[in-house]
């Protein structure tokens, strides 16, 4: 067994949003929807980050720009080298029903993977305003934005509400901010109906030993980052609290804040 | 069958969480416990909060890990708040502490006075944090008495020095742990430090360039450091060191153990390996006509 970077090279980068960029490689690798693969810029750090994009040849990621790490990525050009390992988790248990997939932000793009292996989902795709929005022309979904300056204005919480009132899922699907991912589990615990959502927890080495990304009893980089409704009624720091790189516990908006 | 004793702590059996794997939370403590553990070990606990070293912090090559963690951890404060109400848990507890001077450790020690730990586990044997461990000189014959003597002074808890192997002095560091009044040696902490370089991109990959070794490879080097101690002590042993299987946790108690530490373990078996090194051990012992855990301790010196 072999936990080490393979050194890949980028191959394009296209402009997905505000601060989103897609980071295209010539790459080859097997892996379910929602698992989830660490970047490495030699020398610098290391960030976990999901595929959006693959076909025969290349893989693509959607990268939002929000720390050190990617500020660096975003000043990388083609043909620079980047270290790429994975993949790591348990993904998506995909359901042949009628489902609705839920993505806030950039999550549209850790979700989008497992919408091209869905038959026809209801999607939703949300964000803060209009040039946050990823892949509009990518999927065909009820557009949101919190400011109202595309599609309808309001959260993809309310909009995913309103379609309980008149259509009926067997499975949901989320990926977002985690305090819209407890919103969605709400609803989907009143209507019971079962979800899956994809957690974000500060991960170092991917493989559950480290034990920094615990959730509960739950290493979310092993056991998850994706969750049934079944383990999440048993995790009370989900949409709660997240440990810091030391390990302390913060509420989530210290552990955003960081 | 598999009950053993370290000092005065009763173990259900001889699989002890060696510190650094998992143990940041108290929930995770309870995982391992779940799993079959005989004792866990918490992640070790520095006087202020510590980031740690920047990723990556542990990779793994075939037989062996290299991690240069860097004593990540909250600080005594907010960890003496995690590991509260220990004895929820249905095993004993080792709190693990580091510091930079004897009077560090002790601190951090007294900041755990309101904690149910069931031993205090000091490692002098970190082989990658600047001003910790072998990097600090820890691991000497005197200031493994110095510090040993520190701790011993201000707690009655069964005390566990934790050694490196990375030294010709082994079993003089051990006698002088002991001298010094310690109850238990664990041996051993990570070897090295090793390097792995990126050839593609001619750089390490460790964030801290270098790091301790763990896993099988670590195993031969641990098992004689066992044997050597245990003809030079009269304390229990835990010996800790690439113990994956049960033939593994044997070849220790023969060597001189009393009790084992998994640690990397957890990587290649998966977390419920406690559950699985057990089982194993039961039925090797049965079939070789062995009833108690006291009849492989140090049998390979008789």
């Amino acid at each position: 067994m072999t936990e080490l970077p393979t050194i890949i090279k980028i191959k394009r980068i296209v402009d997905e949003a505000e601060d989103v960029k897609t980071f295209f490689f010539d790459y080859k690798i097997d892996f379910e929807p929602g698992q989830f693969f660490i970047l490495w810029i030699p020398g610098l750090d290391e960030k976990p980050f999901a595929i959006s994009h693959q076909n025969k040849e290349e893989i693509g990621m959607t990268i939002h720009k929000v720390g050190e790490f990617t500020k660096k990525l975003f000043l990388m050009k083609k043909g620079d080298k980047i270290g790429i390992r994975g993949p790591y988790g348990k993904g998506f248990s995909i359901k042949k029903s009628k489902s609705c997939v839920v993505g806030g932000g950039v999550g549209v793009a850790e979700l989008s993977i497992l919408i091209n292996k869905l038959k026809d989902p209801v999607i939703i795709n949300g964000a803060r305003s209009k040039n946050n929005l990823v892949f509009l022309d990518r999927f065909k979904a009820h557009i949101t934005t919190d400011d109202g300056s595309l599609g309808e204005k309001g959260f993809t919480t309310d909009v995913f509400s309103k379609l309980l009132e008149t259509e009926k899922f067997d499975v949901v699907y989320t990926c977002g901010p985690e305090i819209m991912m407890k919103k969605i589990f709400e609803i989907c615990e009143k209507h019971n109906i079962e979800l899956q959502v994809s957690m974000e927890r500060y991960m170092s080495c991917g493989f559950g030993v480290c034990g920094k990304c615990m959730c509960n009893d739950q290493i979310v980089c092993k056991d998850g980052p994706v969750f049934d409704s079944k383990k999440l009624r048993k995790m009370s720091e989900f949409g709660e609290s997240a440990r810091l790189r030391t390990g302390k516990k913060a509420t989530l908006k210290e552990y955003y804040g960081k | 069958m598999l009950k053993t004793r370290i000092s005065k702590i009763e173990l259900d059996n001889p699989t002890i969480l060696a510190s650094g794997i998992l143990g940041v939370t108290k929930d995770s403590l309870k995982r391992v416990i779940q799993n079959g553990a005989g004792a866990v070990t918490t992640k070790s606990i520095s006087k202020e909060p510590r980031k740690g070293h920047k990723s990556p912090i542990i990779l793994t090559e075939g037989d062996f890990m290299l991690n240069a963690v860097g004593i990540s951890n909250p600080g005594v404060g907010e960890a003496s708040k995690e590991f509260s109400a220990l004895k929820e848990l249905k095993a004993p507890v080792f709190g693990s502490i580091v510091g930079t001077t004897p009077e560090e450790f002790v601190e951090v020690l007294q900041g755990f006075s309101k904690n149910d730990f069931s031993a205090i586990e000091v490692p002098l044997s970190c082989p990658h944090t600047p001003g910790y461990g072998t990097m600090a000189g820890q691991g000497t014959p005197e200031a493994t008495h110095k510090i040993t003597s520190a701790i011993r002074d201000a707690t009655k808890l069964p005390l566990i020095i934790k050694l490196s192997p990375n030294t010709q002095d082994l079993s003089k560091v051990a006698k002088a742990a002991e001298e010094a009044g310690a109850d238990a040696i664990c041996a051993v902490n990570s070897l090295g430090p090793g390097m792995k370089i990126n050839i593609d991109v001619k750089k390490p990959v460790l964030g801290f360039g270098v790091g301790g070794l763990t896993g099988p490879a670590l195993r031969p080097i641990a098992v004689r450091c066992v044997f050597d101690i245990y003809k030079s002590v009269d304390i229990p042993i835990i010996g800790t060191g690439g113990v994956t299987y049960g033939r593994d946790a044997i070849e220790m108690l023969m060597a001189g153990a009393s009790a084992v530490g998994v640690g990397t373990a957890v990587y290649y078996r998966e977390v419920n390996v406690f559950k699985k090194i057990c089982d194993e051990m039961e039925s090797w012992m049965k079939e070789n006509n062995y009833t108690k855990i006291e009849q492989l301790i140090g049998a390979v010196h008789d």
